[in-house]
């Protein structure tokens, strides 16, 4: 197989379809976050508890979308407390952030170690199973791509355009970008910038967790340590990348998931003559450079980890 | 519209402002202030700055709290600290900096929480015919779908009116309204304001600018260190009856005697900006600046005077033209440049970037000089010779601070401003560059910067003095040029012009016919 | 709910708030030792006899501080300059690198030239690794969170590749694994039999440096100044990008220097395990100090102490031992609140 013929096998879609999954509803969720202001590093450590309590919940016997929910609720929790540490606390987003991450994912690897003390290799799950769209699952290539995958891929497009339509055609996306823009705006119009942040950030986190619910109930099927590797801090970027635009945002994180589905073929044809880990090390890179390219032109909300306080301006 | 005020209307009060008092720490901004306003009434708040003007607004409005006393709106109790309640009382507010999300909509700025936040689509149709039918009859011109940050000032403000305008409010509170328009543009607005009262609006007017306050109002009430020191009628006062309450007796008036101008000192030839600072950029200007003189620059808020400061603060770099200081043309130009040639900068906001807010006044009062073999050897600093010299500033410039190893953020505006006269009058510069000195400082304070201004000016330092306070120019200038859209009119002496004339300057009229640039 | 400022804070208040905060942290941590089912008070009382029950403890404890001082210091520094490097874990794995390319033979030099050597390589190492991202804060705004948070990932790859490859150990059974360093390339111990060595000196010398830097000299105020505000410190002429370059180095510099003890002075070799987030850990450590480099040591000793603690009252009560890693993430959450508190006040109407 050549280098070229990978982008034209079936297969290879469907993987950057499944890859992109979780960063999509990751991504999201921080552009929510962003787009009202607050930047949230906790998502490396909010993916981390989805996919732990999301796999949990079906691992004793609840069912896959009380799963979900289960996840999207724990992100809620982790949110609230960025939120009300950045927000009416107005305490550094970035070490309020990281410190998130550490509780979010310490607390999710003291919890498995509780609960399953026992185990020595990670127990399996009955994942969501592809549910092919009727008549367009059929279409070549592109069918089993995009219309041959889990409920939660089809979840995370969708999110994508709900996620556009509030934020345009709204009142709420409309307080939300403003409260991002200006929050002094939203203030004079009656409305709490302390309830819009929060209610942002509690939103964004529980995509985020449902992001990582997908890797253990609709990629990998268990849990383990580690598992996130580093997703957040790509969306991120991906969010830069985007230019806070939900449908960049989202272009963004299918490139990054073709790239990512292409290097593991990559390394198959290669063969062994380059390391795998400069495979393995080149979406990471491809970020990095991807932020440079953008970071000159982006324009960022322009209340971005500014903390608010009532009167002031 | 009418309907809503039915019932609680018998006095004709439509705001009572009752034992309002607001401290902040020791400093008391509000002192019982009570006033009442009547339907189709316009007051005038006259206040110097720091009198307490902007305190009071944003109680009444619900942005701060008030320790004592409350506000009525129509007979009702307002609950403190709601903008909210406001807001549905009918009480709509103008603030002095505009509260608009710059890279949205101007529909959707007016339009922002007025439709219920989980209704499911935003009715643009129904907000664009509103925004259409007000803006007609109030004849405030907007483009709906422009984007806000395309606007021009005067367009903006029109928005932040439409805003009120759409909630039905019944009280418009303005906020130093005038203080970012051109003439033309203050006209434009007291005729809206005029068709406002016309349909039954109250309005409260806060200035600290005589002519306009005499010019719109029907009662004037002054505000003086946080308490309402007189009440006038409008038709029943005058200029400097007005002028006497609001400063009362401590005013001292600077006394400048005319003495000659020395050499040159510091010369911009042909000077263009494009760097990121706020307001227009310079537009190819020529500026001498002259021994023992003050130049003084006035304009309307946003023309170039903000690229002019850092252009001599040395943090903005010109596209083109030169930098002569006594003659010697300046090939880098930064902020260390300009301090070993010795220009002495007070900054325009002295809160962001005149000092460091959470370092000590020590540490503020060596920024400019911590590399000097005065407080530096060989990389080490010695911090017992820079708190001798924190302590003679704070001694020589009467500043006030629980000690030298306070943070800064704990002075008041007013010992700011005179540790950064202290920390900028170090070394007798050549060169002052004074960006809105007394901006926000109380009476006294105001005082004792023209004081020292002055002083600098008769010992032979070249001062541009940019202000926006066109009174304080034509108080302090040996000569005056007005700055508009980035570019400079020709010199006048102190005395030359009328106010008139500056005003239309000011406009930018007077520009093209001298061919735009040449000073002295 | 707002906030008001306070005046400065009184020595009640300032220290009354960061002891509510270890508090708060102890009656979380006590939650879930409930939860786990075991004794809030048997737990603490294995996690503190682990950490300094005996001579052996103790000095296990400033073993495990040692590398978190360096990377704790290589934080504060940054900090102090509001840049926010997070990637000290990857300054520490560079710094391993190279003291593992410079120790195993490379260089035959004697012990006292060579391991200094070592260290200034494994210095400019890190500092070059941190540069990276200053370079494109200043010149492309590109936040350095992001940039330094995917360095960590690209570095431990870039180790794990060193190590099935040009670094791998012939001897090392198949483990990825560097040879181990040669004898003259060792950090020595400091007690002869025990694991404490030499490293543990030379972070508390970085330590007193760093506060000398901080608070002596031109480029500690600079660094400072530019942290607090940078605006006011590019109006006042301080060479903002400048400052924040020679933050970086130092920083970085720091942090690997964290790489280079372990390897020399505690392990022998480089291995993919060589920090199990020692560079993380940094940030709380330096939080906890208030950024104060020989608050740092303290810190650094007390999250040690609970990490070696914790690893002891595991075996002992069967609770997980990242209760450690919980515990140490809500100190720096409460202190962060705790720091707040003493300069505002809330006001809840």
């Amino acid at each position: 197989m050549d280098a070229i013929d990978i982008l034209l096998t079936g297969s290879f879609w469907v993987a950057v379809i499944r890859i992109a999954s979780p960063l999509i509803f990751a991504t999201m969720g921080e552009l929510i976050c962003e787009r009202a202001g607050v930047l949230n590093l906790g998502i490396e450590g909010i993916m981390t508890v989805g996919a732990f309590t999301g796999w949990l919940t079906v691992y004793l016997g609840g069912d896959l979308w009380l799963g979900v929910a289960i996840a999207a609720l724990a992100g809620v929790a982790f949110g609230l407390l960025h939120g009300l540490l950045t927000v009416p606390l107005g305490l550094s987003q970035h070490v309020t952030g990281i410190g998130i991450t550490l509780l979010a994912t310490s607390l999710t690897y003291f919890t498995y170690r509780v609960a399953l003390p026992e185990v020595t290799s990670p127990p399996k799950i009955e994942p969501f199973q592809p549910f092919p769209l009727p008549g367009l699952s059929g279409i070549p290539i592109v069918g089993p791509a995009l219309f041959n995958q889990t409920p939660l891929t089809y979840l995370a497009f969708v999110l994508v355009a709900v996620v556009a339509w509030i934020l345009t055609r709204t009142p709420v996306g409309i307080a939300l970008r403003a409260v991002g823009e200006n929050p002094a705006a939203v203030e004079a119009q009656g409305i709490s910038v302390t309830a819009v942040r929060m209610g942002a950030v509690a939103v964004g986190s529980a995509c985020m967790a449902v992001g990582g619910a997908f890797l253990t109930m609709s990629a990998f099927n268990s849990f383990f340590f580690e598992m996130i590797n580093g997703r957040g801090w790509v969306c991120i970027a991906l969010v830069v990348f985007g230019s806070w635009r939900p449908g960049k945002a989202l272009l963004g994180a299918v490139l990054f998931a073709a790239f990512d589905a292409y290097q593991v073929r990559l390394q198959q044809v290669t063969g062994g003559a380059i390391p795998y880990q400069v495979f393995l090390m080149l979406p990471y890179v491809l970020s990095i450079l991807a932020l440079i390219v953008v970071a000159r032109r982006a324009s960022y909300p322009k209340a971005l980890m500014a903390p608010y306080q009532k009167g002031e301006r | 519209m009418d309907g809503a005020m039915d019932g609680a209307m018998d006095d004709g009060a439509v705001l009572r402002l009752v034992g309002v008092t607001k401290r902040f720490g020791p400093l008391v901004a509000n002192d019982s202030v009570s006033f009442t306003l009547n339907k189709g009434e316009v007051i005038a708040l006259l206040g110097e700055n720091g009198a307490g003007k902007t305190t009071l607004m944003n109680i009444l409005f619900g942005h701060y709290l008030a320790d004592e006393g409350h506000v009525e709106a129509f007979g009702h109790r307002l609950p403190p600290g709601e903008p909210r309640a406001a807001l549905a009382a009918g009480i709509g507010m103008v603030h002095q900096h505009f509260t608009l999300a710059d890279s949205m909509s101007v529909l959707e700025n007016i339009a922002l929480g007025t439709q219920s936040l989980w209704s499911l689509r935003f009715d643009r149709r129904r907000a664009l015919a509103r925004i259409t039918t007000l803006s007609r009859d109030f004849g405030l011109e907007v483009h709906p779908n422009a984007q806000v940050s395309d606007l021009s000032v005067g367009e903006r403000q029109r928005v932040e009116i439409l805003k009120a305008l759409y909630r039905d409010a019944r009280v418009l509170i303005l906020d130093e309204p005038t203080a970012v328009l051109t003439p033309l543009e203050t006209e434009a607005l007291f005729r809206t304001l005029k068709k406002l009262v016309a349909k039954g609006l109250s309005i409260l007017f806060i200035s600290h600018k005589l002519n306009e306050v005499l010019a719109v109002s029907d009662r004037v009430l002054v505000l003086r260190s946080g308490k309402i020191a007189g009440e006038r009628a409008t038709s029943a006062t005058n200029r400097s009856e007005l002028a006497a309450l609001m400063v009362g007796d401590t005013v001292t008036e600077p006394t400048v005697t005319d003495h000659a101008p020395g050499e040159t000192v510091i010369e911009l030839v042909g000077i263009r900006t494009t760097g990121r600072v706020g307001g227009a950029p310079l537009d190819t200007i020529d500026l001498t600046l002259r021994e023992g003189e003050i130049t003084g620059l006035a304009g309307v808020s946003g023309n170039g005077q903000a690229a002019l400061a850092a252009l001599l603060a040395g943090t903005l770099r010109p596209d083109s033209g030169t930098i002569r200081i006594r003659g010697e043309e300046m090939g880098e130009w930064t902020a260390r440049t300009a301090l070993a040639h010795r220009i002495g900068r007070i900054p325009e906001d002295r809160h962001t970037i005149g000092m460091i807010g959470d370092m000590n006044v020590i540490e503020n009062a060596i920024s400019e000089s911590y590399r000097s073999p005065r407080f530096s050897h060989r990389g080490l600093l010695d911090w017992k010779g820079a708190e001798d010299f924190a302590r003679a500033i704070i001694r020589d410039y009467d500043v006030k601070c629980p000690s030298p190893r306070a943070p800064v953020r704990l002075l008041s505006g007013g010992n700011m401003q005179k540790l950064i006269l202290g920390r900028a009058f170090d070394g007798a510069p050549h060169v002052i560059l004074a960006s809105q000195p007394t901006r926000g400082l109380d009476v006294g304070a105001v005082a004792y910067v023209h004081a020292k201004l002055l002083e600098a000016r008769n010992r032979g330092a070249a001062i541009l003095l940019i202000s926006e306070d066109l009174d304080e120019v034509l108080a302090l200038s040996d000569r005056i040029l007005v700055i508009s859209k980035g570019r400079l009119s020709p010199p006048s002496a102190r005395g030359a012009l009328t106010v008139r004339e500056i005003g239309e300057r000011m406009a930018g009229h007077g520009f093209q016919e001298e061919g735009g640039i040449h000073a002295a | 709910m707002r906030l008001e400022p306070k005046p400065a804070p009184g020595l009640v208040s300032a220290l009354l708030y960061p002891a509510g905060a270890i508090l708060a942290t102890l009656v979380i941590a006590s939650v879930l030792v409930l939860i786990a089912g075991a004794s809030p008070f048997t737990v603490f009382g294995l996690v503190a006899k682990g950490a300094a029950g005996s001579r052996f403890a103790l000095l296990e404890t400033l073993t495990r501080a040692t590398p978190l001082i360096f990377t704790g210091l290589a934080v504060a520094v940054a900090f102090h300059a509001k840049l926010w490097n997070i990637g000290a874990e990857a300054q520490l794995y560079i710094g391993g690198v190279v003291t593992a390319v410079l120790g195993t033979g490379a260089l035959p030099l004697p012990g006292p030239l060579l391991v200094p050597l070592i260290a200034l390589c494994a210095m400019v190492a890190g500092a070059l690794l941190l540069l990276g991202p200053a370079v494109l804060k200043t010149r492309f705004g590109v936040d350095e969170v992001v940039t330094t948070l995917l360095l960590n990932f690209i570095v431990l790859l870039f180790v794990s590749l060193l190590l099935e490859g040009p670094l791998k150990d012939p001897m090392g059974m198949g483990w990825p694994q560097s040879a181990a360093l040669v004898g003259e390339a060792r950090l020595p111990r400091l007690i002869h039999g025990k694991r404490l060595h030499l490293g543990f000196v030379i972070a508390l010398v970085a330590a007193l440096a760093v506060w000398v830097i901080l608070r002596k000299t031109a480029l500690g105020y600079e660094m400072r100044a530019v942290g607090n505000n940078i605006q006011a410190a590019r109006f006042a002429g301080i060479p903002v990008n400048r400052v924040l370059m020679k933050t970086a180095l130092l920083s970085g510099g720091l942090a690997a220097l964290a790489g280079f003890s372990e390897v020399a002075g505690l392990k022998g070799n480089l291995s993919l395990d060589l920090s199990p987030g020692f560079g993380y850990t940094g940030i709380v450590v330096a939080m906890l100090a208030l950024l104060h480099p020989l608050g740092v040591v303290v810190s650094a000793i007390f999250v040690a102490g609970i990490f070696v603690g914790a690893d002891a009252m595991s075996r002992a009560a069967g609770v997980p031992s990242y209760i450690a890693q919980v515990m140490v993430a809500t100190a720096l959450l409460t202190m962060v609140t705790a720091i707040m508190l003493t300069r505002y006040r809330i006001r809840w109407r």
